[in-house]
């Protein structure tokens, strides 16, 4: 290195003259440049400590949704308390309406050491179990009525207050008068807790169960599956519509006033509050063609108008995205306009078109407003075997919960949304991965 | 001039039409963009086995003459094409005639290389799918190969014919097109300005093909290269402000044109 300083090239180089130096206001333009990024750090910053404060606030109140405290114990089907007259072989009614709470109660205070003559400890005893334990009882036993007169370990529901105080949501340090479980119950929890009769279990029935006015007992399975119907109801009406309009009036359509109104119409109609959609549902599709109300079907052609502008504008801005050359270069070969659009620009389209579907599906996924006045905003507890029952969607579904007094349906609401969340997330994920194996296939 | 001679000179005429075998013709071609008129009555007609150059300062109405040979000027919003085209004697304008047929018979190579984003195998065998070219497999790789080889590409390629077209090299891309183009078999080939984009040698490897594939197609060529013009073409056209300035034997044409503005182009006065 020291060889070159010295050459003679470098030091005619140092002897020149330097012209003086322009100011070509240098250090201006770093300085804004600097500034301009600081800006976007900023920005981005700001976004990301939303996000973090959002999804940790849902997710500290939501996550404890997915546990549901149960209590394991023994429970004797005594013949004596379903059915002491012995007919259940004529009459199945009798099955159907036995008194299957106090079963469970006399099984707990059994395992608890309580006196059965006593009815105000009885009567609390009870309250420690779900209201739930009527239907789940019921079904095991009209399923095996071998099991009356004999001992089965059954887990029961707790309470939603049990519930609540087991997770530690109620706070025992407040006046006994103005809680929602008494110092007696609480005892009686810690010792079944001792034991391990009462412990947290997953909650699977937060997938599986309707509506109920438990807390303990209520589920997403109705939301869910309308959420789903009505997902598949809008993927394949307004897909196929979407990007079937968009390539006539990219690429078919003449171009003049009256493509050019309805280009300024599908704009404006991407913008309509979704609300008027629902209204237009309600007359169109309930009262003029006689969908039954609150059915998925219905919401799914509501959110289908409603997505379709969007899917339409996505389409048309992909299409046009396409560079003009490969189409010279179709037909310059000879290929027809049909064959120069499914061959070559309709492929190129894909990741933009399947972005927009998905941001649409997406939309759709999350809309609540249009689905209330449809009438999905109905208490449904049996889950819908098609899409012309009664169902409700996971957002109506938080906005029922979160207008719910008790405290086990606050944690509920936040588990709700986080299984809402998920579904987006897997959505945007699914959208991402289409992409990239749409655009390797070049 | 008399009466007698203009007869004598229509003779001439018709003989010099009688001697060369005429592939296109073009009678008082006239386009139009909307209000704007861009060609002035062009008469100019492609001969057979012959490399045609079309040259001229920018915006005369070289590549507007080319695309009105193979109707591409359909694509365009607001064109409008009068006169008249002939390919072997039939008017390519007439409604009997089909716009995709007649692109299967005129193929064209564009200024920008515009390889489809698929495999060098796809982008040569779509043309002959699609008109039905190759009834088995062993048919179409007989194509590739052929169209290949004609474009001067073969060598370079035929080891990855699955990777994809826009990996290669500019002027491989250009190979690629005139492939595409040699593949669907047709009479003529329209090129615009096909090297602008390339390097000079590149542009050499081009120029050859131009060359060899003068033997099996009649090819009309948009050049702003004087020398390439020179190099490639038989019959050079001079066009000016959308007029056919002249046409001749490029060697007339570039050692003495019979228009000034000819002169003045080529000695680069303007332009
Ligand atoms: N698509 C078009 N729309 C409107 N005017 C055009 C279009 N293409 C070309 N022109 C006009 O036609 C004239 C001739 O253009 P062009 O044929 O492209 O010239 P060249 O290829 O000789 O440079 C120019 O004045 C140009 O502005
Ligand atoms: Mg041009």
């Amino acid at each position: 290195m020291s060889q070159v300083t010295t050459s003679p090239a470098t030091a005619a180089f140092k002897a020149s003259v330097r012209p003086e130096r322009r100011d070509i206001g240098l250090r201006r333009r770093y300085a804004s440049e600097r500034r301009f990024r600081l800006y976007g750090l900023a920005a981005i910053a700001f976004g990301l400590l939303f996000l973090f404060l959002l999804l940790s606030s849902v997710v500290s109140k939501g996550y404890t949704a997915f546990l549901q405290t149960k209590i394991t114990i023994p429970v004797e089907f005594s013949e004596q308390v379903i059915d002491k007259d012995g007919e259940r072989a004529t009459d199945p009614k009798v099955l159907m309406t036995a008194n299957y709470p106090v079963v469970a109660r006399n099984a707990l205070a059994k395992v608890l050491g309580v006196d059965p003559g006593d009815r105000a400890a009885m009567r609390e005893v009870g309250g420690m179990i779900s209201d739930s334990v009527r239907v789940q009882l019921r079904d095991l036993v009209v399923a095996d009525p071998s099991v009356i007169g004999r001992t089965v370990d059954v887990a029961i529901l707790a309470h939603g207050n049990v519930d609540s105080a087991y997770k530690g949501q109620i706070d025992l340090g407040v006046d006994e008068k103005n809680r929602k479980v008494s110092d007696r119950q609480v005892g009686w929890m810690n010792q079944l807790a001792e034991t391990g009769a009462l412990a947290g279990h997953f909650n699977t029935g937060l997938f599986t169960n309707g509506a109920s006015s438990r807390p303990e007992a209520a589920g997403l399975g109705v939301a869910l599956v309308g959420s789903l119907y009505m997902m598949l109801i809008v993927l394949v009406l307004s897909l196929p519509i979407g990007v079937a309009a968009s390539i006539y009036l990219e690429e078919f359509a003449p171009k003049n006033r009256f493509t050019d109104l309805i280009e300024v119409n599908i704009n404006n109609l991407a913008a309509v509050p979704s609300i008027v959609y629902g209204l237009l549902g309600l007359a169109v599709f309930v009262n003029f063609a006689g969908f039954p109300r609150s059915a998925a079907l219905v919401g799914g052609l509501v959110l289908t108008l409603m997505t379709l502008p969007t899917i339409i504008i996505a389409t048309r801005a992909a299409l046009k995205a396409v560079p003009p050359s490969i189409r010279a270069a179709a037909l310059g070969l000879g290929a027809s306009n049909m064959q120069t659009v499914f061959h070559h620009v309709l492929p190129l389209a894909m990741p933009g078109i399947l972005t927009g579907t998905i941001i649409g599906l997406a939309h759709a996924l999350g809309e609540t407003a249009p689905l209330l006045l449809i009438g999905m905003v109905a208490f449904v507890a049996d889950v819908p075997a098609t899409p012309l029952d009664p169902a409700t969607a996971l957002p109506v579904q938080i906005y029922m919960w979160a207008n719910e007094a008790e405290r086990a349906f606050v944690e509920r609401t936040s588990g709700a949304i986080i299984v809402l969340l998920i579904f987006l997330i897997l959505m945007n994920v699914g959208a991402i991965l289409l992409r990239r194996r749409f655009e390797r296939r070049w | 001039m008399n009466i007698l001679s203009e007869a004598a000179v229509e003779k001439a005429l018709d003989k010099k039409m009688n001697d060369v075998s005429y592939k296109m013709i073009g009678q008082d071609v006239s386009v139009y963009y909307g209000d704007k008129r861009a060609l002035y009555d062009v008469n100019l007609n492609v001969r057979e086995n012959t490399v045609t150059a079309l040259i001229g300062p920018s915006g005369c109405g070289k590549s507007t003459f080319l695309r009105t040979l193979n109707r591409m000027n359909d694509t365009i919003d607001g064109c409008r094409v009068t006169g008249r085209i002939a390919l072997d004697g039939d008017d390519i304008y007439d409604p009997s005639i089909d716009v995709v047929e007649l692109r299967a018979r005129v193929g064209m190579v564009f200024q920008k290389p515009n390889p489809f984003p698929k495999s060098i195998y796809e982008n040569v065998a779509y043309g002959p799918r699609i008109h039905g070219l190759a009834r088995t497999r062993a048919e179409m790789d007989a194509i590739v190969e052929k169209s290949l080889q004609r474009a001067g590409l073969w060598n370079e390629v035929k080891d990855r014919l699955q990777e994809s077209g826009t990996g290669l090299s500019g002027g491989q891309q250009q190979r690629l097109c005139i492939a595409r183009a040699v593949a669907v078999s047709p009479e003529v080939i329209l090129m615009d300005e096909p090297c602008s984009a390339l390097d000079p040698i590149a542009t050499a490897r081009v120029e050859e093909l131009i060359h060899e594939l003068r033997a099996n197609f009649t090819i009309v060529i948009v050049t702003h290269s004087m020398q390439q013009a020179a190099r490639v073409s038989q019959r050079t056209a001079m066009f000016h402000l959308g007029q056919l300035v002249e046409e001749n034997d490029t060697d007339k044409i570039f050692t003495n044109p019979d228009d000034q503005r000819t002169q003045d182009y080529i000695m680069g006065r303007f332009g």
